[in-house]
């Protein structure tokens, strides 16, 4: 996955010189030197991200601030956690941006450190990029040499779908299973041995780096006014040139689109990741920002777009998708290991034009079952990518309840699908 | 203090025993995995709620203080309406 480096919308994190920042003499002369942040200033720099309206970009989408305050009443030292996880297959951007700008990563990372008080920063990888990671090392190196910080370790841990979310990091952190874990209540923070742990996505540091050295007011100058600043975007599915663009929050989804270079007409374009929402192409005027796209039940999550163009299937794609997330549940929980085989099984049937009748309401009946039936939002996530497909294809549904496959359904997938792996036996 | 039913999916077998002590409360899905159909206990059922707490084999389900203001719902479900209401025109 690449920049698409000369179709750059705006450039605060990724852009400058040979579109990179990598090391730290390019960094330091490209933003200057990153404020140096310890308790004392924790204040100012929780109210700095909190005018500055800056939200996770790592899918919820909260307001980033927000998980401070959980920590900050501890009293033991907390450990920062960078989430780079990244299980999204259709997600590029995080370890993109740990590629070209890692010290800016590292820079926002050790201000929320400093801030917290904490006594060590988790950077936290897939196991499967052992050239980022020897990157890495090589940029904190760097570090060593002209600042005394928080000690940064980097970890290893199994790449998967779920990976990323917060119980499961946590919990490979303690060199468990990285399984998703029910948490009863999320007030509570997470912890790590006796220490508190405060996870971040890697995009969100980056621009909490950014606010440190610039401060609330220029961070909103540009964006959506409920979620200001920019944002990165992984473009993938039928177009000439997927990559990673930056954009301003509340760019219309065309122009975004449109960087990626569609090769076809699209039908429609799937947001947020796997557990997101299609749009049908009549909605693409609409700005990319929370507000706008909430109306329409879409999220920014990951910040994902995949197009698919008109030639395609959008109910075979979605078959494909879920069958995927079916293969990536953890296989704790009933309804998620047989809920979503099963919404892929009704989906195929749909899809090949060989439904019974009563196909549509059983789904719907299944939709409910699995919705908010896991310990984890894994298969609330299918659910949503399959009520919006159910939307966004209602014609091509109606055309196959009829008995009519479309064409498409035969076409090779515009996703990206990793290999389906069988987590359950490694799990044991 | 009014109570919550909590169950916790990643640990239930599923054999479904609670929904056969507490049918008032739990009914069973497609897949035989109880689904909590009450969730705040109601004074009549609280003995029964007790008792099935208490005999899950798993320990998956459990009595929680009810959230104080307006019980929260799930961001998602204001999609599902929609296309439940788009499958009822169809
Ligand atoms: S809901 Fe699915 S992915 Fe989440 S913990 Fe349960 S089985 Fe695992
Ligand atoms: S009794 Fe416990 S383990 Fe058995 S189905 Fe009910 S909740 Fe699950």
């Amino acid at each position: 996955m690449t920049i698409v480096e000369e179709r750059q919308l705006v450039a605060r994190l990724l852009g400058g010189e040979q579109g990179a920042t990598q090391s730290l003499a390019e960094h330091l002369r490209r933003f200057g030197p990153a404020p140096s942040i310890d308790r004392r200033h924790a204040e100012v720099l929780a109210g700095e991200v909190e005018r500055a309206g800056l939200t996770g970009r790592g899918g919820a989408g909260f307001p980033a601030f927000r998980k401070w305050s959980t920590i900050a009443s501890s009293r033991r030292r907390p450990i920062v956690a960078v989430n780079a996880m990244e299980g999204e297959p259709a997600s590029a951007k995080d370890q993109l941006l740990l590629a070209y700008a890692p010290h800016l990563v590292l820079d926002g990372a050790e201000a929320v450190a400093g801030a917290l008080g904490a006594s060590a920063i988790a950077l936290c990888l897939p196991d499967d990029r052992p050239g980022l990671v020897a990157h890495l090392e090589e940029r904190l190196a760097e570090r060593a040499r002209t600042r005394s910080a928080v000690p940064v370790e980097i970890y290893q841990l199994p790449a998967r779908y779920v990976a990323g979310e917060e119980t499961a990091l946590v919990s490979a952190l303690e060199g468990g299973s990285s399984l998703p874990a029910f948490r009863a209540d999320k007030t509570v923070p997470l912890r790590l041995g006796r220490a508190t742990v405060l996870v971040h996505n890697t995009e969100t540091l980056a621009h909490v780096a950014l606010i440190a050295r610039y401060g609330a007011v220029w961070f909103r100058g540009v964006g959506d006014p409920e979620a200001p600043g920019t944002c990165l975007v992984s473009l993938s599915g039928d177009l000439a040139a997927p990559g990673v663009v930056e954009v301003e929050t509340g760019t219309p989804l065309r122009r975004i689109l449109e960087a990626g270079r569609p090769n076809e007409p699209v039908q429609a374009v799937l947001l947020g990741g796997y557990g997101g929402s299609w749009l049908p192409e009549s909605a693409l005027e609409t700005p990319y920002a929370p507000g706008p796209l909430r109306r329409l039940g879409a999220v920014m999550g990951a910040g994902v777009l995949v197009a698919v163009s008109t030639s395609g299937c959008g109910i075979r794609e979605t078959e494909r998708v879920v069958r995927y997330l079916a293969s990536e549940s953890a296989g704790q929980c009933g309804p998620c290991l047989f809920g979503l085989p099963a919404l892929a099984e009704d989906l195929g049937r749909l899809a090949s034009g060989k439904a019974d009748r009563g196909l549509v309401e059983r789904l719907e009946r299944r939709l409910g079952e699995v919705d908010g039936r896991g310990a984890c939002r894994h298969p609330d996530g299918a659910v949503r990518l399959v009520r919006s497909a159910l939307i966004t294809f209602a014609p091509d549904v109606s055309a196959h309840l009829r008995g009519a496959p479309c064409a498409g359904a035969h076409r090779p997938t515009a996703m990206v699908l990793p290999p389906v792996a069988d987590w359950r036996r490694q799990v044991g | 203090m009014a109570e919550v039913l909590k169950w916790n999916p990643a640990i239930c077998d599923g054999f479904g025993y609670c929904a056969e002590m507490l049918p008032e409360m739990i009914g069973l899905d497609e897949w035989g995995f109880p689904m909590v159909k009450v969730h705040e206990v109601p004074e009549t059922l609280l003995a029964a709620a007790r008792q099935a707490v208490k005999f899950c084999p798993r320990r998956a389900l459990a009595l929680v203080p009810a959230p104080v203001g307006t019980p929260r719902r799930r961001s998602v479900k204001g999609a599902g309406q929609r296309a439940a209401a788009g499958s009822a025109r169809r």
